[in-house]
């Protein structure tokens, strides 16, 4: 029995007065939305995703978009997502697959959250006039320095210092693997990371020779795969980071489907070309927070202890305790990804269902690691949902020492944010691994891209740094009395030891 | 070159081993060894390493070239995410031996614990191997992705009675000497038919394995195997429906 089509998700049309059948639709549109029939174009709307392409490319700005142009009966509680979700998963008895980050429309406690800025009783610092100081380091540090003075009356450092990560803004790219993303993807980022002196994460899908040159400013990830994960690749990286959960999908490991392994992704991954790459749910040597250690130890015993090695796991319940017994395994870095974190592909269940809003998250876990006396022993970056520069102050305030940005880095590249990466058809050459489509994305011109975001970025946080008298990232740090709560219930204050607006 | 580490912290160890490879020695002998974790942790080169006791856990992690001889048990997950090189065992191993080698050879000459084998995967010419003399435990080759896994049943009784052989394999093979019982096997392994052509392929194995570890080849040259394969390579293809 057939339910019949459920109703269109979005509708294109063309201005016929406008269209010159130049056919540019036709070719930007991997979907099939476009095709030539005699004198005319023509459309089939159910094919669209919303990715753009054909409207960023259209000369004469002739098509134009309309999403649900079909109305459901309205009802609170039975909307249109739950709806089709049940006539998908009645026609297939399948796990619904979806892509990008968390899709439900909860709050965003960011929104919710105000920044200070000083008036008449303490001076706000100019940026263009006095240094800012937004260099962050990241990694353990000393809880106290033992200093010696030498017989010519200089001083001498006695204590040993444990590798820091030096960026020259709080701003770090987040772990996209190639695979996910294009190699011009990957590299737009490395190029972008490099010039304005960051990092960037490998994702779980090994080094292409490619990135070589971009290698210092790389963090390489070993995930449970353990793909593309040999000794080699753990010596090129600038740090390592053991990825335990990610904030789209914790508690469960990853697929990338045989389709998308090509005989570039199968050699940095090194496995044979069609197979699935399958990371499993747990590390399969980590069944404790005592076998985490043995890894952590592992990876530093393989580079010498030259490299700091991260932690990175999904914001859930106990994500404080959790982050206390990393900051015990000699990790140098907890990597905290709330529950908007993006993704190529996650069960959709997980993706909107579990996990933790990054922002109590962090304010959980620094709270947590404060009141052990053990907050110098690991870095804290928070990732996840992080959208603007704002975000990033926020994030800083409430007690992160760095933040991850994905998402918004592959925006930067053009990304609408259509939530199909899953399927490989990129049009924007970012998720995919189809020639004719990555070849659309020039490094060169998506790095400019990317760095020209996160350079606007560090310039906005410098200005709300100096608007509230902060001139050093440190003090910005934990600093939590900068921030008010404003319609966030007294729960929500209390997790964020934040006061209320007006207190 | 003798190294003796009795007493002296794994770190000392492997910074003792890299100076040694530097050197261009090729043959090192390691004694009192007891417990050190991460014995040749990363380490690169040619270099033939005798450790005399009982390594602690990680041995040969992302090792990429060196012989490992052991006159001892070992402790959990020796060969793990190894690259290339040979750990030899004279006794027992404990659990997921062999975790996500991507190359060489782990031979071991008694029985191994929990998940020996896990996530095994092959490239090109680096196909990784695991033989086990004796006996292991359940969730042999679980996830395995690529290489191979013999296990020998030197002694009496089933080499492998436990569940969950080749849990979710997608890529490799498993052979253990006997039958099998369809109940031991996990979701997407397969017994597949054991034929001349197998017999040829695991010889030169099982007669460089007896070779090492000094053990008559021929019972095991003589014996039936079952041989365990994936059902797909693509075990989750069939998972998922768009949203």
């Amino acid at each position: 029995m057939s339910i019949g089509a459920i109703p269109s998700r979005y509708r294109i049309r063309i201005d016929r007065d406008q269209c010159m059948l130049c056919e540019r639709c036709i070719e930007s549109c991997p979907y099939g939305v476009f095709r030539k029939n005699g004198e005319t174009i023509h459309v089939d709307s159910r094919k669209c995703t919303a990715c753009h392409r054909c409207i960023a490319m259209c000369p004469r700005d002739a098509i134009s978009l309309l999403e649900h142009p079909i109305d459901y009966r309205s009802h609170p509680i039975w909307t249109r997502e739950v709806r089709e979700s049940i006539y998908n998963q009645a026609r297939t008895g399948k796990i619904i697959l979806a892509g990008m980050g968390n899709a439900q429309p909860l709050p965003a406690i960011f929104d919710r959250l105000l920044l200070d800025a000083c008036q008449v009783t303490n001076p706000s610092i100019d940026p263009l006039r006095e240094p800012m100081e937004l260099r962050t380091y990241i990694g353990k540090k000393p809880s106290r320095l033992e200093i010696r003075r030498t017989p010519e009356g200089d001083l001498d450092l006695v204590t040993e210092l444990a590798p820091n990560l030096e960026a020259e803004t709080p701003i770090l790219i987040a772990h996209m693997s190639y695979g996910a993303i294009s190699l011009n993807a990957q590299k737009s980022l490395a190029m972008a990371a490099t010039e304005v002196k960051t990092f960037m994460g490998t994702g779980e899908g090994g080094l292409h020779p490619a990135l070589y040159p971009y290698q210092d400013r790389m963090i390489v990830q070993v995930a449970s795969g353990r793909f593309g994960v040999d000794i080699n690749y753990l010596e090129r990286g600038a740090a390592i980071e053991i990825k335990i959960g990610q904030g789209a999908k914790p508690g469960i490991g990853g697929h990338l489907p045989g389709e998308k392994v090509d005989a570039d992704v199968s050699a940095t991954r090194m496995i044979p070309v069609g197979s699935d790459a399958i990371s499993p749910a747990p590390h399969h040597d980590i069944y404790s927070i005592e076998d985490l250690k043995q890894l952590v130890r592992g990876l530093k015993e393989a580079t010498e202890w030259k490299k700091p090695v991260f932690v990175k796991i999904a914001a859930v319940h106990n994500v404080a305790a959790i982050a206390a017994g990393i900051a015990r395994s000699s990790a140098d870095a907890v990597v905290v990804d709330g529950f908007r974190g993006g993704t190529g592909a996650a069960p959709r269940v997980f993706r909107d269902q579990v996990g933790l809003p990054i922002e109590a998250a962090i304010a959980a876990v620094d709270q947590k690691l404060r009141d052990q006396g053990i907050r110098n022993e690991v870095s804290l970056i928070a990732s996840g949902g992080i959208r603007e520069s704002a975000d990033v102050a926020k994030a800083i305030a409430l007690g992160a020492d760095a933040i991850y940005i994905g998402t918004a880095s592959l925006v930067a590249m053009g990304c609408r944010v259509c939530g199909n990466c899953y399927r490989g058809l990129c049009p924007w050459g970012i998720a995919t691994q189809r020639e004719d489509l990555t070849a659309r994305l020039d490094p060169r011109e998506g790095s400019v891209l990317v760095s020209n975001l996160i350079h606007a970025w560090t310039l906005e946080l410098s200005e709300l740094m100096g608007a509230a008298g902060i001139n050093s990232i440190e003090s910005l740090r934990g600093n939590r009395d900068r921030l008010r709560g404003y319609m966030l219930d007294e729960g929500i204050l209390k997790v964020l030891d934040v006061k209320p607006v007006g207190a | 070159m003798t190294i003796d580490a009795n007493g002296m912290n794994y770190t000392e160890l492997n910074t003792r081993l890299r100076a040694a490879v530097a050197q261009g020695i090729d043959e090192v002998v390691v004694n009192n060894v007891l417990g050190q974790r991460f014995i040749a942790d990363g380490l690169k080169g040619n270099i033939r390493i005798t450790l005399n006791g009982v390594p602690g856990g990680d041995l040969g992690m992302f090792m990429s070239g060196p012989t490992c001889i052991v006159h001892g048990n070992c402790e959990h997950a020796p060969g793990n995410t190894m690259d290339g090189g040979s750990i030899i065992i004279h006794g027992s191993a404990g659990d997921a031996v062999a975790h996500s080698m991507r190359g060489g050879k782990v031979f071991v000459r008694e029985d191994i614990g929990y998940r020996g084998g896990i996530h095994m995967k092959e490239y090109q010419e680096k196909r990784p191997i695991l033989v086990v003399g004796g006996t292991a435990r359940a969730f042999l080759g679980e996830y395995m992705a690529g290489g191979l896994i013999i296990v020998l049943g030197k002694n009496d009784g089933e080499p492998v009675s436990e569940r969950g052989i080749g849990s979710g394999i997608h890529g490799g093979e498993i052979y253990i000497r006997g039958n099998v019982q369809e109940r031991y096997l996990g979701t997407g392994a397969a017994i597949q038919p054991y034929s001349a052509e197998h017999r040829d392929r695991i010889a030169p194995i099982v007669q460089e394995f007896s070779k090492a570890l000094g053990m008559d080849p021929q019972p095991f040259l003589d014996a039936e195997f079952t041989r365990i394969c994936p059902m797909s390579s693509r075990p989750f293809a069939g998972k998922y429906t768009w949203e």
